[in-house]
């Protein structure tokens, strides 16, 4: 006798579980199905242990810069190994408190790899047994993995994806990063601040490239300053793993091939999404280049089929599939939720210095047709910003000149990606300049930045 | 100092209204409490008065002008020591003609996001600031208009959508119309026609009435109870009454004794004198029924408030004076708006038995048909009895057919021993 429920969600990451304890919360009966760890990628693999390496090089930055505060700090050295030991525990812990939300949910969680043999009905493998689950409506939430170069598939030796530099087995002392986009960056970012001399390649004209091309241009000027090589427009032609290393051949911007040595590589290329061996081909679900195509309620074209998060259109990001996981959540449960606009979701990098966005960037608002004005205003200009030591950065809006709606807000520089929210909210709720310029921000905060971007947009700026 | 007048806000919901009819004249010297202009809302005719003293100058505004927004300068006057040329600048009318909100004509109805629907009250405007700038920007009124956003919110989106300006390069996701809370007014098709025709205009009155009828049986599941009322203990009660009335010039109609039985039954089966709100249900500790009146310009609905607590000659004599005001279009904002049920009576014009339009936020209304002789089966044999056929149209998301069924069962008994009525 098959396992009935309500609502089953395969996949346990933040889309997965988020929409899972949002449909328990709406009184369904839910089950959800995982084939590794509870979180998923996010909290196991991704987000937050990153964000725990990436404070340990923060902090260590500080002891290495000791002096600029006024301060001694003598026989500093990294450990590679406790600094990964502390993410893992820090993973671990988040971990637990996912299981700790599906029991006080009263979720059912089903370990197994999860195939669907019909809408409604899946099955759940694991250790070689099999058992069956029904339910009226079934959500796809099974993310999505890096993509290896063809020519060169990772081995997590000397080959790394995200995943093998998280829990890296030494210190790479000479590391070529292969793509520029926020996991590139980011595990650039974090060894070059642990010692390893690192090269960026991208095949783009600038690194960070979703991003506004000022923020490319200063994140480049700055990582360059802090040591790093950065190589735009080209692109890796062979990869090889060696005894000793990797050897690559990288064609520059100028077209000449160069062969260089490394110590180990890091490919972050873009993703894969996980839609094979989940039964999809047998129910006809719709695709598009890849990914599943939803609706803006996250329905598949199949009725009772569902998807979110990185299965489906990009962004590809966290917290869109937790969002998603609450739209699909509440439209199960016959509630009328809005719909996301991706022009409303904010992309964070914490690479050092950080990078934050949300919106349109003033190319693709020109682009587009918006006559727009632009506020920039430096992090040079703000006192908070000087007396942390972090006078690197800048906060720059988009408006558009005919209704003064904030079309995006791009910033660099520290604590960034706890800034943008504010300009989220307030592009969420449709607010205009004159509201933006109407708040009060607090003296003294980086958050007076955001202020005066949208004071120099319109030629009000004080403090320049 | 030259004194500006400005269009008065003549309730408190009243954002534009039409200067019906100028009673001055430029060159006429005014003092305060002198009637100055005829002001029409969508209700009612008003008069405004003036405060001031002194000479009308200008008068900014002509007779007949539509959509005069409140605050908007209409008119002059040069107090004592004034310089004449000294005028403020007039309404451009542009300002005094604000173009009335284009949903009723929107062109076809886009079956995609024809996303503000008319809304009973037009209070304050709900909107995002955004989309307060576009409508501002493109002329759009949002007077009245409900959204796509949280709890109503008018956002960009739906702006958008109604100056069919799908300019913006944001392309929004077309949401499925099944999920939305509003259902869109099905915009009237403009009428091309070679018959014989004129053109009239619609009053304010009667765009209200067009746009709450359809809000109403668009929005609002109707139920309709019918029950046969026997009359003749009522007329024979009211010829008594009557008699004994006549001194003090009071004459009860059978409706006034309908509006108090009405009124009792209301209080007696509370789950039927209430609102639907959304998540909530207002139910109501008093009775006050609007009664429908017509007028050469349409209908209105005065207020017998408490009228279960009303003596029969109380709501008589205020009925009369009511729709004597109404006929004249001079009802203050309080006197029809509110209520808690509705009466509509058409026994006078021969109708035997007809179903009313909710009147929202109110859940119901009683529609009254023509009392008259008919064969009537009184104790096993034949007879004739004056009955009339009344018809309760309940909300049907607030009420349950049984509880309409005890109102009407209530009201039916009320009537018919109608000794209930002056207890």
């Amino acid at each position: 006798m098959a396992e009935n429920y309500d609502l089953i969600v395969l996949g346990s990451g933040p889309g997965g579980y988020v929409a899972a304890i949002r449909a328990a919360q709406l009184g369904l009966k839910v089950a959800i199905v995982e084939r590794e760890n509870l979180g998923g990628i996010c909290l196991n693999w991704g987000c937050i242990p990153t964000k725990a390496l990436l404070r340990s090089a923060e902090i260590y930055h500080y002891m290495q810069h000791a002096g600029d505060y006024g301060l001694t700090a003598a026989n500093i050295s990294a450990d590679i190994d406790a600094v990964v030991k502390r993410s893992r525990g820090v993973a671990k812990q988040l971990n637990q408190g996912v299981t700790h939300l599906m029991k006080k949910n009263k979720i059912t969680v089903h370990m197994g790899d999860g195939k669907l043999t019909a809408a409604n009905k899946l099955t759940v493998t694991k250790d070689g047994k099999t058992e069956e689950l029904t339910a009226k409506n079934i959500i796809l939430a099974t993310g999505a993995r890096a993509r290896d170069l063809p020519f060169a598939p990772a081995d997590g030796k000397r080959i790394w994806t995200y995943r093998h530099a998280m829990v890296p087995p030494e210190m790479p002392k000479k590391l070529l990063v292969i793509g520029s986009g926020a996991i590139g960056i980011e595990f650039a970012s974090f060894y070059n601040d642990m010692g390893a001399e690192v090269t960026v390649v991208e095949m783009l004209d600038r690194i960070v490239p979703v991003e506004d091309a000022d923020v490319s241009t200063f994140l480049e000027k700055a990582l360059k300053k802090q040591g790093m090589t950065i190589m735009t427009g080209a692109g890796v032609e062979e990869l090889k793993a060696t005894a000793s290393g990797v050897s690559a051949k990288i064609k520059g911007k100028d077209g000449k091939v160069v062969g260089s040595e490394f110590t180990h590589c890091i490919v972050a290329i873009g993703i894969v999404p996980n839609t094979e061996n989940i039964g999809l081909e047998a129910l006809g679900v719709e695709m598009d280049r890849g990914f599943l195509k939803t609706d803006p309620m996250c329905r598949t074209n199949v009725p009772g089929l569902w998807a979110i998060g990185d299965i489906t259109a990009p962004p590809w990001l966290a917290h869109k599939a937790s969002h998603e996981g609450v739209i699909a959540a509440e439209a199960i449960a016959g509630g009328h939720p809005h719909a996301m606009d991706p022009l409303n979701i904010p992309g964070c990098t914490y690479c050092h210095p950080q990078v934050a966005s949300v919106g349109m960037t003033e190319a693709k608002a020109k682009e587009a047709g918006f006559d727009v004005k632009v506020g920039n205003f430096p992090f040079l200009g703000n006192g908070k910003a000087i007396a942390l030591g972090e006078a690197e950065g800048f906060i720059k809006t988009v408006f558009d000149a005919k209704t003064g709606e904030l079309l995006g807000a791009h910033m660099v520089g520290a604590e960034v990606t706890e800034l943008i929210q504010g300009y989220t909210i307030g592009k969420t709720a449709e607010l205009v300049e004159a509201d933006f310029m109407h708040t009060v921000f607090p003296h003294p905060t980086l958050s007076e930045m955001m202020h005066e971007s949208v004071l120099g947009a319109y030629g009000k700026m004080l403090h320049m | 100092m030259p004194i500006e007048l400005k269009m008065p806000a003549l309730s408190p919901t009243m954002e534009e209204g039409t200067l019906a009819r100028w009673l001055v004249k430029e060159g006429d010297t005014v003092s305060s409490g002198d009637l100055i202009a005829e002001i029409e809302t969508d209700k009612a005719t008003m008069e405004f008065e003036a405060v001031d003293e002194g000479v009308i100058t200008q008068l900014l505004v002509a007779e007949g002008t539509d959509g005069v927004k409140v605050g908007t300068v209409i008119a002059v006057i040069k107090g004592d020591d004034d310089d004449a040329s000294a005028v403020p600048k007039a309404a451009t009318p542009a300002e005094a003609q604000a173009p009335t909100p284009p949903p009723a004509v929107t062109p076809a109805p886009a079956p995609a996001p024809a996303a503000i629907a008319a809304k009973s009250s037009s209070d304050r405007i709900i909107a995002s600031p955004l989309a307060k700038r576009i409508a501002a920007n493109s002329g759009i009124n949002l007077t009245g208009m409900t959204g796509t956003g949280p709890n109503g919110r008018i956002v960009k989106a739906d702006v958008e959508a109604l100056s069919g300006e799908g300019r913006s390069p944001v392309a929004l996701p077309a949401v499925d119309p099944g999920l939305r809370r509003e259902a869109p007014i099905t915009a009237a098709a403009p009428v091309d026609t070679d018959i014989p025709h004129e053109v009239v205009k619609l009053s304010n009155m009667r765009k209200t009435i067009a746009r709450r009828l359809t809000e109403s049986k668009q929005t609002v599941p109707h139920i309709y109870l019918t029950v046969d009322v026997r009359l003749d203990a009522l007329l024979k009660l009211r010829g008594e009454l009557n008699a004994s009335l006549e001194a003090r010039g009071v004459k009860l109609s059978v409706n006034d004794m309908l509006i108090k039985a009405l009124g009792l039954a209301l209080i007696q089966v509370p789950k039927c004198n209430v609102s639907f709100a959304g998540d909530n249900m207002l139910q109501y500790s008093r009775a006050d029924i609007s009664v429908a009146v017509s007028v050469p310009t349409g209908l209105i609905t005065p207020i017998v408030t408490d009228a279960a607590n009303k003596s029969l000659s109380k709501i008589s004599t205020e009925i009369g004076e009511l729709a004597a005001r109404a006929k004249e279009g001079k009802l203050q904002p309080h006197e029809y708006q509110g209520g808690t049920a509705s009466i509509s009576n058409m026994g006078m014009m021969g109708i035997k038995q007809f179903e009313a339009v909710i009147n929202p936020p109110q859940a119901m209304i009683m529609a009254i048909g023509a009392g008259e002789k008919r064969p009537y089966i009184v104790d096993d044999a034949l007879a004739i009895a004056t009955v009339m056929s009344a018809t309760g149209s309940f909300d049907h998301r607030a009420i349950d057919g049984a509880d309409g069924a005890m109102l009407m069962k209530v009201f039916k008994e009320l009537v018919e021993k109608p000794l209930g009525l002056v207890a």
